[in-house]
């Protein structure tokens, strides 16, 4: 990310705030800040950054707003279905709290996950579409195509929130920027020069989210699940692009800052917040990324927290990562009989992470041969490209 | 001709059913949605009148659209008749082909859907509304993701 990226990707939700505190209307103001932008981009890194970008570049989308209503207005006299259109509509919104807002706004209930996702990373996160497209490995007209459908849905929502809505819309944005975080967290290295780091955009997102909520133990706890996650980042893959498993990582490489402020941001939060689901999980990613090698990993208190977090927010894959944190605890054989209630759950009958898990229980109480069968089992049903890869060589290892 | 050909269904095909949210749920996941013809279904097809193959064609126009207003449609396409198949072996290194059509062949690909949707569920959904689907031949399959999970 060059300086005048990161300054412009910074600025977008400030000026996109603004714009519709002054003239209203998410979906043209959206357009007017991305062509301000754009802009921006083409002229900043030749001709320097003015002394107030973010002045500049209200300058310039209201510039390109009033040319929109200007044109637009035009249209409708000459199609005479509108006398006179309807003037500019600024709805009073304190100037607080913009990142805020606004993620809010690209969360709203009417609009399918993935448009959310596509609408936070462009109207909040400040990437243009084609980028976008590039991280989802998707057309950039399909991205296109979401956004806009998505602005128009939303036209004419109130651009502040009723407070009695506001719980459940924030659980949907740290929903959003938690799936926008997963989806960065890939294995691949290779051709991912010209992708933008999802994982940093989406810690980017929630550092500003925190800093309008300072006291929000969820949001605290997203963003230390997301740093100590990101922390094994650099261990995660060999040279070769095989996904190494956690018990195999060189915890050398991992990244002790994010380990340090992660686990800093984790402990606060469960002394001072009520519990919730992002903080049970940042708190078992800690127990890991404070464990000096796998062996002193201290799973009693892993499994402690995954009995927590089924109470807080039960799940097929929290069901199964405790069965395995309860196999570290009371050994193989006692796993796979609480391995075989899981499966009874519907849910995860026919999940391939079953026979992973199976597998690994399996090769761990010295039957070689159901172990093989389990792997190669849960290699032909994972959609992961690298994880079927792993799969594969741990059964031909067994071979 | 198929009693759901038609904007209905397309519409109601619009209705979402947002999954359970998972906290440990992995990347989001394409599908392709393949249409196989069958003796039967090119029976159908050949048998319509101008009109009928008229409405057809106009009900997919209008599912494409409508998949594209959602962002959902990646690429979908309609394939040739298995009459201008040909098949592709390497013998002593040398690409040798055959001609079609091949009597052996019951089912053959007929056209096909790569979808960017929410979920598996509406994947199939989507499936539904495609007009072969009465005949019980389009089949949804997800596609390999570069996602790696943590092991």
């Amino acid at each position: 990310v060059t300086e005048v990226e990161g300054l412009l990707r910074e600025l977008a939700p400030q000026v996109l705030a603004a714009l519709v505190r002054r003239y209203g209307g998410f979906d043209t103001c959206e357009d007017a800040v991305q062509e301000a932008l754009l802009a921006a981009s083409q002229q900043w890194p030749a001709d320097g950054v003015p002394d107030h970008p973010k002045g500049w570049l209200i300058t310039t989308a209201s510039r390109r707003r009033i040319e929109q209503w200007r044109s637009e207005t035009a249209r409708q006299r000459r199609e005479e279905t509108v006398a006179l259109a309807e003037p500019p509509d600024p709805e009073p919104v304190a100037a607080v709290d913009d990142t805020l807002t606004l993620l809010l706004l690209c969360c709203h209930p009417s609009l399918t996950r993935p448009s959310q996702v596509a609408l936070t990373l462009r109207a909040v996160g400040g990437l243009t579409t084609a980028e976008i497209a590039r991280a989802f490995l998707v057309p950039e007209a399909t991205i296109g195509q979401r956004i806009s459908r998505a602005k128009q849905k939303l036209r004419g929502t109130r651009f502040s929130l009723p407070e009695a809505e506001r719980p459940e819309r924030l659980a949907a944005v740290l929903q959003v920027l938690y799936l926008i975080f997963t989806e960065g967290h890939t294995a691949s290295s290779g051709g991912a020069l010209n992708r933008v780091e999802l994982t940093t955009e989406a810690i980017r997102l929630v550092r500003q989210l925190r800093a309008e909520l300072p006291d929000d133990g969820e949001v605290a706890g997203l963003l230390a699940l997301m740093l100590l996650t990101e922390a094994r980042r650099p261990a995660r893959v060999s040279a070769d692009g095989a996904l190494v498993p956690l018990a195999d990582q060189d915890r050398s490489r991992w990244n002790a800052a994010f380990i340090a402020e992660g686990v800093s941001l984790i402990t606060g939060a469960l002394a001072t917040a009520p519990v919730g689901p992002y903080q049970l999980q940042a708190a078992i990613a800690a127990v890991h990324d404070e464990a000096a090698t796998a062996g002193d990993t201290d799973w009693a208190e892993i499994l402690t927290l995954y009995d927590l977090l089924r109470v807080v927010a039960p799940g097929p894959m929290v069901t199964l990562n405790r069965v395995v944190a309860f196999a570290q605890v009371h050994g193989p054989s006692a796993g796979l009989a609480e391995l075989a209630g899981a499966a009874s759950d519907p849910a995860l009958a026919a999940h391939h992470r079953v026979d992973a898990v199976r597998a690994h229980l399996l090769e761990r109480s010295g039957d070689a041969a159901g172990a093989r069968e389990a792997y190669l089992a849960a290699a032909r049903r994972t959609l992961s490209l690298p994880e079927q890869a792993y799969l594969q060589s741990r059964a031909a290892r067994l071979g | 001709m198929p009693s759901s050909w038609g904007v209905g269904a397309c519409r109601r095909g619009r209705r979402r059913r947002r999954a359970d949210f998972d906290i440990l749920r992995e990347a989001f996941v394409k599908y392709v949605v393949l249409i196989y013809g069958n003796p039967g279904s090119r029976k159908a097809w050949e048998g319509m009148s101008d009109e009928q193959r008229a409405a057809g064609l106009a009900y997919y126009q209008q599912l494409n659209d409508d998949l594209d207003a959602s962002g959902e449609r990646i690429v979908s396409e309609r394939l040739a008749f298995p009459e201008l198949t040909k098949r592709v072996s390497i013998a002593d290194g040398t690409p040798m082909t055959t001609d079609g059509p091949f009597a052996e062949v019951k089912e053959f690909l007929a056209g096909f859907y790569l979808l960017d949707c929410e979920s598996f569920e509406r994947a199939v959904e989507i499936a539904g509304l495609i007009p072969e689907a009465s005949f019980g031949v389009v089949e949804v399959r997800p596609v390999m993701g570069l996602h790696g999970p943590e092991l």
